[in-house]
């Protein structure tokens, strides 16, 4: 057996490797879920607006990046992205990947909050899409004031569950070299010659957030369930 | 920027094309793929059967142990953690060749995803079935085999095949400790011939090819298996 030795995590070293990490998968997590949630709910309404010139594109997009690894789409936008663009930003030459990453994440997950979006708004009963139309509302109306309330209910559960899924894969940015969670633990791991005990340790800290999110989920599920 | 689909025909250096190269990895890909496929079956219809047994509780913490730990860590970090920690704790494993730890890994991680749709199938069965089956006098053992297995393996056969695609998908994590596969293939490649947008064009196809033929087989299989007359409901979700 292997004589695991956790000694050589200070507050020193976790302050100075682990928390930036830390913050970038935050950080990553948190604006791809929004901005995933935005875009999907987007292509979810071009889907389900009837109309073959929103919904076909759509449908390309929700189906072209579902049917791709997460990590060929990361590969992908770091090769296609052009350094003009980075140099547009602040700081964004030194933080290519990790400016790379966060906008591939919101395209990548944007596919998918959009299928659950999709289904969320299906599952409003046909009776109150035309309880809308008969008071007179508009299409955007209607989804406004009465689907999309409804909808959104039924859905925050799968989208805060997906949005746990997106904080594991984050770790898939080891791809293009980003900075995040799992490399800060490493990257501390491989300087103080202890490799073995900083994969554990990122296992253990992924399964504690994990684990902790999803029981709030599950108890979360039960308190805003709508009772019919 | 014009194309260059030549670059397939260039040699590697080792005195195969890139294109041999390419359809290698391409096998190497279905391999891990495959190979995972059979281990996460076989645990994880073990481990969601565990969970639905009536009278023994300890295996079913058990198992459901075994889904949350396999569920609540990244792929990769599990990867990592097979390739480089595993052999370091037990030295007869150093002895297995990494192909199989990542078979392993990503077999354990799916296993506990399926385990859980093995749950749900058979949790959405009436509960009628069991008491019909006791009331045959089977065994608990029987009462699975003959009554409620075969009826939950059909159930769950549309969220498996998406569990199948999504394993074919994930069998791209495992360039990360250096299995010959397509993801890996695409990032030398791209690196050693400066052409990424016909590489990975030509990856991300094979990808698309592959899952669309694992969906294919299990609509096969589906059509094949299900029973005259009796429409599968019950995973479907969100009806009236």
């Amino acid at each position: 057996m292997l004589g695991l030795d956790l000694s050589f995590l200070s507050w020193d070293i976790i302050s100075r490797f682990v928390m930036k990490g830390f913050i970038f998968s935050v950080e990553l997590t948190v604006i791809a879920t929004i901005g995933g949630i935005l875009l999907g709910t987007v292509l979810a309404l071009m889907r389900l607006s009837g109309a073959k010139i929103l919904a076909l594109p759509a449908t390309f997009y929700v189906n072209g990046m579902r049917s791709v690894p997460l990590v060929m789409v990361i590969l992908w936008f770091y090769l296609l992205m052009p350094s003009a663009f980075f140099d547009m930003i602040p700081g964004g030459a030194n933080n290519r990947s990790e400016i790379s990453a966060i906008i591939t994440f919101i395209a990548f997950e944007a596919a998918y909050f959009s299928e659950i979006m999709r289904a969320g708004i299906q599952s409003i009963s046909r009776g109150q899409v035309n309880a809308g139309l008969a008071l007179g509302m508009t299409y955007g109306q209607n989804m406004r004031l009465v689907v999309l309330p409804q909808a959104f209910r039924n859905m925050v559960p799968i989208l805060l569950t997906q949005t746990i899924i997106l904080f594991q894969d984050t770790s898939l940015v080891y791809a293009i070299g980003a900075y995040d969670l799992l490399k800060g633990l490493t990257t501390a791991g491989k300087i103080y010659g202890r490799p073995e005990e900083a994969y554990l340790l990122a296992a253990v800290v992924y399964f504690v957030i994990c684990f902790g999110l999803s029981s709030i989920v599950k108890k979360l599920q039960n308190k805003i369930a709508i009772v019919r | 920027m014009t194309w260059d689909w030549r670059v397939f025909l260039n040699d590697d250096g080792s005195g195969r094309t890139y294109l041999q190269w390419m359809f290698d990895a391409w096998g190497w890909t279905l391999a891990v793929a495959g190979c995972s496929w059979v281990v996460a079956i076989l645990m994880g219809g073990l481990m969601g059967t565990l969970r639905t047994l009536p009278n023994s509780p300890w295996l079913v913490r058990l198992a459901n142990a075994w889904v949350e730990l396999f569920r609540n860590v990244p792929l990769l970090v599990q990867i990592f953690i097979w390739y480089f920690v595993v052999p370091k704790m037990f030295p007869a494993m150093q002895r297995v060749p990494s192909f199989l730890l990542v078979v392993f890994a990503l077999g354990f991680f799916t296993s506990a995803r399926i385990a859980e749709q093995v749950r749900a199938g058979v949790q959405s069965l009436p509960r009628g079935q069991r008491y019909a089956g006791m009331a045959m006098g089977f065994t608990t053992a029987q009462t699975y085999r003959y009554v409620i297995l075969p009826m939950a393996v059909r159930i769950i056969i549309p969220p498996l095949t998406s569990e199948s695609m999504n394993l074919l998908k994930n069998s791209s994590v495992a360039f990360a400790v250096s299995i010959a596969e397509l993801t890996m293939f695409a990032m030398q490649a791209q690196e050693e011939t400066s052409r990424g947008i016909e590489i990975y064009l030509a990856v991300t196809a094979l990808y698309a090819v592959s899952a669309f033929a694992v969906n294919r087989v299990f609509a096969f299989i589906e059509k094949k298996v299900q029973i005259p007359g009796y429409i599968v409901a019950g995973t479907a979700g969100g009806g009236h």
